[in-house]
């Protein structure tokens, strides 16, 4: 290490003792071994679960996902890769840039976004590739998520396809590659840039989103715009989105070549720690429920319990969503709620009779092909995708 | 850090625009964990909070083993280019090791 280099990481050390701006607001026990995490208040945000300071990392409180379909803004949860990230964006010089295998490069201001384009909406679910990666057993390095990487929201913007279109495609165009302004803290990190192919990106719902349930973007969700992937996990969703290249070859860079990549099999698992003979890049959600209106271990009044909760999956849609009282054994319909689109988190509810006793309450839900959850967990070494069958045990009295 | 200082200089300049954002907004930087406030973490503390907080550390599951931490230093050698000298790396790893492994 040269000289200036170590000064600078000196210099790094003596800032990490100044005090926090944010404020902590005690601290919140995840449901596995070290899963003690602060509660802390970012910029336009809620007391939320930290995992990270820097660059900053939140986790959706879980009681959130009971308050309604949509997940707040101000609870929505928060994760980047790479800790230059911009503390400022002024929206009135903030451009967006379009270029590579186009005919004419563009450079689009936020108004002109807003003017000259076709504005849509759709309701999206956005999901943290390690959402639940705290509960992989063995456990797993990386981020030491519960439940909370993961919240839906409508979001207002432009369809990626007709940027495109303006720009002019040329012959030959494979994958688009999206790039924020958050930055590395040093240069030779790669930045933060993920591709599509061109068929996703032309689909018409990949957008271009500036607003989410009805707002701006609040800054650490992606303010002024951010790339929405309906249906794909949330590394696609490039944040403070600054740069599109349309390129004629796939995509070599880092964080797709090396990084989010699974096991390239069809259950995208392997035997609990063992390692994949071959990967693929993560893609779509696979099929989650949840319920929010108990906690694990709350105590209840014997007699109809009104139980609710959350299904979602890749686009698919949920065709039906299943309860089990006793642990497996029996199975009954829970009732849908409103529909907000393939896309979204579908409500559920169900009224379960409970008698006096501890009952292990399990819920799954089907995609309209009869895909479903898994009752064991699977397992593979990145820590993603996680989806087996969700059990919360109620104690009736 | 140097570098986050001449953004949020950048941000007081944007100021003036006086909109949403254009102030710069107040981002933690993270604080040193008691479990790495002793001497021999220093090399810890020093090396890997120049690039991220230290709880993406502590936040790790225990009983990984050495080599785990072995191996998250290397990959950021390897990976991120984290400019760290091979006697660095040694020390790093020995000390997550011995208090996280």
């Amino acid at each position: 290490m040269t000289l200036i280099q170590r000064r600078s990481f000196l210099a790094g050390a003596a800032a990490s003792l100044a005090p926090l701006p944010a404020a902590a607001q005690g601290t919140i026990e995840l449901p596995f071994a070290n899963g003690t995490r602060p509660l802390v208040q970012l910029p336009g945000k809620r007391p939320m679960i930290g995992l990270t300071a820097r660059p900053p990392q939140l986790e959706t409180p879980f009681e959130v996902f009971d308050e309604g379909v949509l997940t707040p803004n101000d609870a929505f949860f928060v994760r980047y890769h790479l800790s230059q990230l911009p503390t400022s964006i002024d929206p009135a010089s903030y451009r967006l840039s379009v270029q590579g295998h186009v005919e004419r490069m563009l450079s689009l201001s936020l108004e002109e976004l807003k003017r000259d384009f076709p504005v849509q909406e759709i309701v999206a679910v956005n999901q943290c590739s390690g959402n639940s990666r705290g509960f992989f057993e063995p456990r797993v390095g990386g981020g030491q998520l519960g439940h909370g990487a993961m919240g839906n929201a409508r979001w207002t913007g432009v369809p990626l396809r007709a940027v495109l279109d303006r720009a002019g495609l040329r012959a030959g165009a494979v994958q688009v590659a999206f790039k924020g302004l958050d930055k590395a803290p040093l240069k030779a990190i790669p930045d933060y840039e993920k591709a599509l192919d061109i068929d996703n990106a032309r689909d018409g719902e990949v957008m271009l989103a500036f607003a989410m349930n009805g707002e701006d973007l609040p800054f650490l969700n992606g303010y002024p715009l951010r790339l929405i992937v309906p249906g794909y996990y949330g590394t696609y969703w490039i944040k403070h989105l600054s740069e599109i290249t349309v390129l004629d070859a796939a995509f070599e860079g880092y964080w797709v070549k090396s990084a989010y990549r699974i096991p390239d099999n069809e259950c995208a698992c392997v035997a609990p720690g063992g390692k994949p003979d071959s990967t693929r890049s993560i893609g779509r959600f696979n099929i989650r429920s949840f319920i929010t209106s108990h906690a694990d271990g709350a105590k209840v009044k014997a007699g109809p319990i009104e139980l609710r909760g959350i299904a979602f999956n890749g686009g698919e849609g949920i065709a039906r969503v299943q309860v089990s009282p006793d642990g497996g054994a029996s199975w009954q319909e829970a009732r849908l709620g409103e529909d907000l689109g393939r896309y979204s988190f579908r409500q559920w509810s169900l009224a379960l009779p409970l008698a006096v006793g501890r009952h292990a309450v399990k819920v799954r839900a089907y995609s309209p092909d009869g895909t479903t959850q898994p009752l064991e967990p699977l397992w593979q070494p990145a820590g993603y995708m996680r989806n087996v069958v969700e059990t919360v045990t109620l104690e009736a009295a | 850090m140097m570098r986050t200082v001449t953004y949020i200089m950048a941000g007081a300049a944007a100021m003036l625009g006086a909109v949403a954002f254009a102030q710069p907004i107040d981002l933690p930087v993270g604080d040193v964990p008691v479990e790495l406030s002793d001497a021999e973490s220093e090399v810890v503390v020093n090396t890997c909070s120049a690039c991220h907080s230290l709880d993406y550390i502590t936040t790790q599951p225990r009983g990984k083993g050495a080599q785990f931490w072995r191996d998250s230093v290397n990959k950021m050698i390897t990976v991120y280019s984290a400019p760290i000298s091979p006697e660095d790396a040694d020390a790093i790893s020995a000390v997550l090791a011995k208090k996280f492994g």
